[in-house]
């Protein structure tokens, strides 16, 4: 039997091929979220007084302290790009682990954000919105949910990723010579950057 | 191989005045919809996050930096979502 050759893998890393498959990969996202954001305006024409009450519902302090501190974690991770590629390996792992914390604090915030409606018994489903609310308000907290919870669950991925970047960095596999990694995990990071950019005035600041 | 040393090391001071822009952006949002503004409102928050979400694009996602069939390909994907959202609104207004 012929003895099974030993391929040498070729290093076949391409910075701008790794850029486009992300890009492709965050082409599919945003279509994601367009589609849901197409069925929140629909439904916004559709119920216009409902979704102007249920709006007020929302607290716009939260909403903002949110946006401000994802905003600056945007701006961590895009200067940790920087820093390794002024060679700064632990600046750039500090930049990361900021980001990771501030993104932490966003899910803190909205957990207490979530707990104060669940407290007042509006839940996906609940009882009392089927029982008290119109249909309009309804489908608002449904897409509410819906799209804030997508947009949690994608912290929570980005947070991730930023942990195996972190490894990376660490352990050397990310480097100026091979700097996909942390840039990708920044591309990420800012697509859920820039979808809580149109989630924050859709739901928190139009009434 | 291609040829490196090529890529923009992009200085931290640029990304630190486009917090600082998208934070009074931000801020102008939350203080533009808390007036009175009536069926304007919600134009009035739809392009402060236009601009914002330019703003990101091109300089955190570094798109000023890149090559110009990457920004033709993210070019195309919102075109492609606005003409989507527009033929949507073009049905339910014109139904009878």
């Amino acid at each position: 039997m012929e003895h099974a050759h030993h391929v040498e893998h070729p290093d076949m890393y391409d910075e701008e091929s790794s850029k486009i498959g992300m890009w492709l990969f965050i082409f599919t996202e945003l279509l994601l979220f367009g589609g849901l954001f197409i069925v929140y305006s629909i439904y916004r024409y559709l119920n216009p007084e409902a979704f102007h009450l249920a709006g007020e519902e929302l607290n716009r302090t939260i909403g903002t302290i949110n946006t401000v501190i994802l905003l600056i974690s945007s701006m961590t991770i895009a200067m940790s790009t920087t820093a390794l590629r002024k060679g700064h390996k632990k600046v750039a792992i500090a930049l990361v682990v900021v980001s990771f914390v501030i993104g932490f604090a966003f899910l803190v915030n909205k957990y207490f954000e979530w707990g104060v409606k669940f407290s007042h018994g509006i839940w996906p489903g609940s009882e009392q919105m089927l029982a008290e609310m119109s249909q309009g308000e309804i489908l608002f907290f449904g897409l509410y949910f819906v799209m804030t919870g997508l947009h949690a669950l994608h912290i929570i991925i980005g947070m991730i990723i930023m942990l195996f970047t972190i490894r990376g960095l660490a352990i050397g596999k990310v480097t100026i010579k091979r700097p996909s990694m942390l840039d990708n995990c920044g591309l990420y990071w800012h697509l859920v950057d820039l979808i809580w950019i149109f989630l924050f005035p859709l739901f928190y600041l139009i009434h | 191989m291609s040829e490196e040393k090529h890529q923009h090391v992009v200085p931290y001071r640029v990304y630190v005045i486009i917090l600082i822009a998208l934070l009074i952006l931000t801020f102008s949002s939350v203080g533009i919809t808390s007036i009175e503004l009536g069926e304007y409102t919600v134009a009035a928050a739809l392009i402060f996050a236009v601009i914002k979400s330019f703003l990101v694009l091109t300089y955190f996602m570094h798109l000023k930096y890149d090559k110009l069939y990457i920004r033709v390909m993210v070019g195309f994907v919102f075109a492609l979502f606005l003409v989507v959202i527009i033929i949507t609104f073009l049905d339910y207004l014109f139904r009878t």
